[in-house]
């Protein structure tokens, strides 16, 4: 299921979905692009063989370098990765989804870039994607009850952004 | 159901008008296992909403990971779930040891499982004397207590830590077991195990505990799916999943000759239950009595790997191996693993760029999931249920909110 045979299909299902993969990989994991993320997270969960009924996890990447001169060094390219691990309670396979977003929505820091969200396929995504919301600013669109879960509400910034700072001052508590 | 019927408080008064309330529950209720804070919209006895409100215990776990070499990490998954800290540590290294390709010795392997499996016991004794807590009867508590409290004299002569062990590493486990500890290993399972007949007549069979667990809470298989539960939340709604054995590779090599039953009800019957006692007739798959009994099952699953792990650990000849160096190089690339721990599938997910220090370190919580099915639980539930319900999932809010 692993190999070109499942990719097929899912390629004659949704032609043009999958922008890239990497089946040789410890987790294989296919590239997908954020419009047709939901479609294609529908497309696992109900036709494909074997279906993958679970979302495990899903967590965010940002590929970004602080340090002007490290950042002149790095190989790749800055962005916000966003990577949801499935799971198929029948088939006991796992499968990984990688979508790459810009770190800011048109380049303008503090406006976080948007991602449809998947609350719609699999009620874990709920949670999970609060806390990404929450940890690294990602506007889910189309979730529920996207607001902070482990911060205060009115708690500023994205704490696992690389470039994140962290406040002096939180209601009269001392940071640093 | 007719039984539900005739005492429900939900029908008999119909001249008491009740107006709808907003009750607040903890964040310091005991009840709720650590800080956590529950919103429930009530009308009389009834819960009609509730909502959870987390995150009193987080500390960015995650971002103190990125900013500190894959070993070095080890003592912060210990605060996580912090009654089951060995099998946290393992879950981290495994992780780490997946994506670096590096394998463990034969005998560092079986002190591993030894290890991990005496931390699910001890686990399932605080999550089952926590639960009888939970529902107004203090004596389970103790006599759950006592016998963990043994467990973790041997986890102390191990690695001198009784709470936060770091004892399993990257690379193996930072150190040998002391000489003669498999023997009071051996001597605590064999005054255990008659122990554990006590905890069924204490709780599993007791009258008043069957009336608070059993039908109460059902979640169905298909919602358990969904929502992402795991452990003995998902094996409890009778999904045949336990990592051990379904896992990935490097995983489930480590129990690679193991025998063990998975513990699920199949067919109406779990396995080895003639030796148990009957499930009561108005428990229903997926209610609070059958997660709770699944634990139960599972001290008794772990306890036989103890042994197995004994005799594999005893007959190992040579040296259990180094672990690996703390500034060690973490390669390109990443890697996700889950373990099967007490209260579900940890899973740690590392981004490796060539450096010892990671540059993801993300921690996917069993009972981050586990949790956020309890709004479907407990609407239409009495207030008195919350408790059984949320004692039922046994959550760890060190976990939860990282």
């Amino acid at each position: 299921m692993r190999g070109p045979a499942f990719l097929e299909k899912l390629e004659t299902a949704l032609p043009g979905a999958v922008t890239g993969r990497n089946l040789e990989a410890l987790d294989p994991w296919i590239e997908v692009a954020a419009e047709r993320l939901v479609e294609v997270c529908r497309w696992l969960k109900q036709s494909s063989d074997p279906r993958f009924d679970a979302l495990e996890c899903v967590t965010a990447v940002d590929w970004h370098e602080p340090d002007p001169k490290k950042a002149a060094k790095v190989t790749w390219q800055p962005r916000l990765e966003l990577v949801y691990h499935l799971w198929s309670t029948s088939a006991r396979v796992s499968l990984v989804i990688k979508v790459s977003v810009p770190r800011w929505k048109n380049d303008t820091p503090g406006e976080i870039p948007a991602v449809p969200s998947v609350t719609g396929v699999w009620r874990t995504a709920d949670w999970h994607e609060r806390e990404v919301f929450d940890m690294s600013g990602v506007d889910f669109t189309g979730h529920p009850d996207l607001r902070r879960i482990l911060c205060p509400e009115d708690w500023v910034g994205y704490p696992l952004r690389k470039d994140y700072e962290q406040p002096l001052e939180y209601h009269g508590i001392r940071g640093r | 159901m007719a039984s539900l019927i005739d005492d429900d408080p939900r029908i008999i008064e119909f001249d008491v008008r009740t107006d709808e309330m907003l009750v607040n529950m903890g964040p310091q209720h005991p009840s709720t296992h650590g800080v956590l804070r529950l919103v429930l919209r009530t009308d009389g006895e009834v819960v009609s909403q509730v909502e959870p409100h987390i995150g009193y215990l987080h500390r960015c776990a995650e971002k103190i990971g990125e900013n500190l070499s894959a070993r070095q990490w080890i003592p912060y998954t210990d605060r996580m779930d912090y009654l089951a800290a060995m099998n946290m540590n393992l879950g981290w290294a495994l992780a780490v040891e997946k994506l670096m390709k590096h394998e463990v010795s034969e005998k560092a392997r079986h002190l591993r499982v030894l290890i991990a499996e005496l931390g699910r016991i001890a686990s399932h004794l605080v999550g089952m004397g926590a639960y009888g807590l939970d529902l107004g009867t203090f004596s389970p508590f103790l006599y759950a207590f006592r016998e963990r409290e043994k467990i973790l004299d041997l986890f102390e002569e191990a690695c001198g830590a009784r709470l936060t062990y770091s004892y399993i590493t990257v690379g193996g486990l930072t150190a040998d077991l002391p000489p003669g500890w498999i023997d009071r290993c051996e001597a605590f399972l064999e005054q255990f195990e008659p122990v554990i007949q006590e905890y069924h007549a204490l709780l599993t069979t007791n009258a008043i505990f069957v009336k608070r667990t059993a039908g109460i809470g059902v979640l169905s298989r298909e919602m358990a799916i969904d929502y992402g539960c795991s452990g003995p939340v998902l094996r409890g709604s009778g999904v045949d999943q336990d990592m051990r054995r379904d896992g990935e590779s490097i995983y489930t090599a480590m129990y690679d000759g193991y025998a063990f039953e998975v513990a699920v009800q199949k067919d109406g019957h779990y396995p080895r239950d003639h030796t148990y006692p009957a499930v009561p007739a108005d428990a229903v798959l997926g209610d609070c009595w059958h997660r709770f009994f699944v634990r139960m099952l599972e001290v008794v699953q772990s306890m036989d790997l103890v042994r197995q792990a004994i005799d594999r650990y005893s007959s190992c000849k040579g040296p259990l191996g180094e672990p690996l160096k703390l500034t060690e190089k973490i390669p390109a690339g990443d890697a996700y693993l889950e373990t099967e721990c007490p209260k579900g599938q940890m899973g740690f997910y590392l981004v490796g760029d060539g450096t010892p220090i990671p540059w993801r370190a993300r921690a996917r919580s069993s009972s981050f999931s586990n949790l956020s099915v309890l709004h479907e639980l407990c609407r239409g539930c009495l207030i008195a249920d919350v408790p059984a319900i949320v004692g039922s999932l046994d959550i760890v809010m060190g976990e939860i909110d990282r």
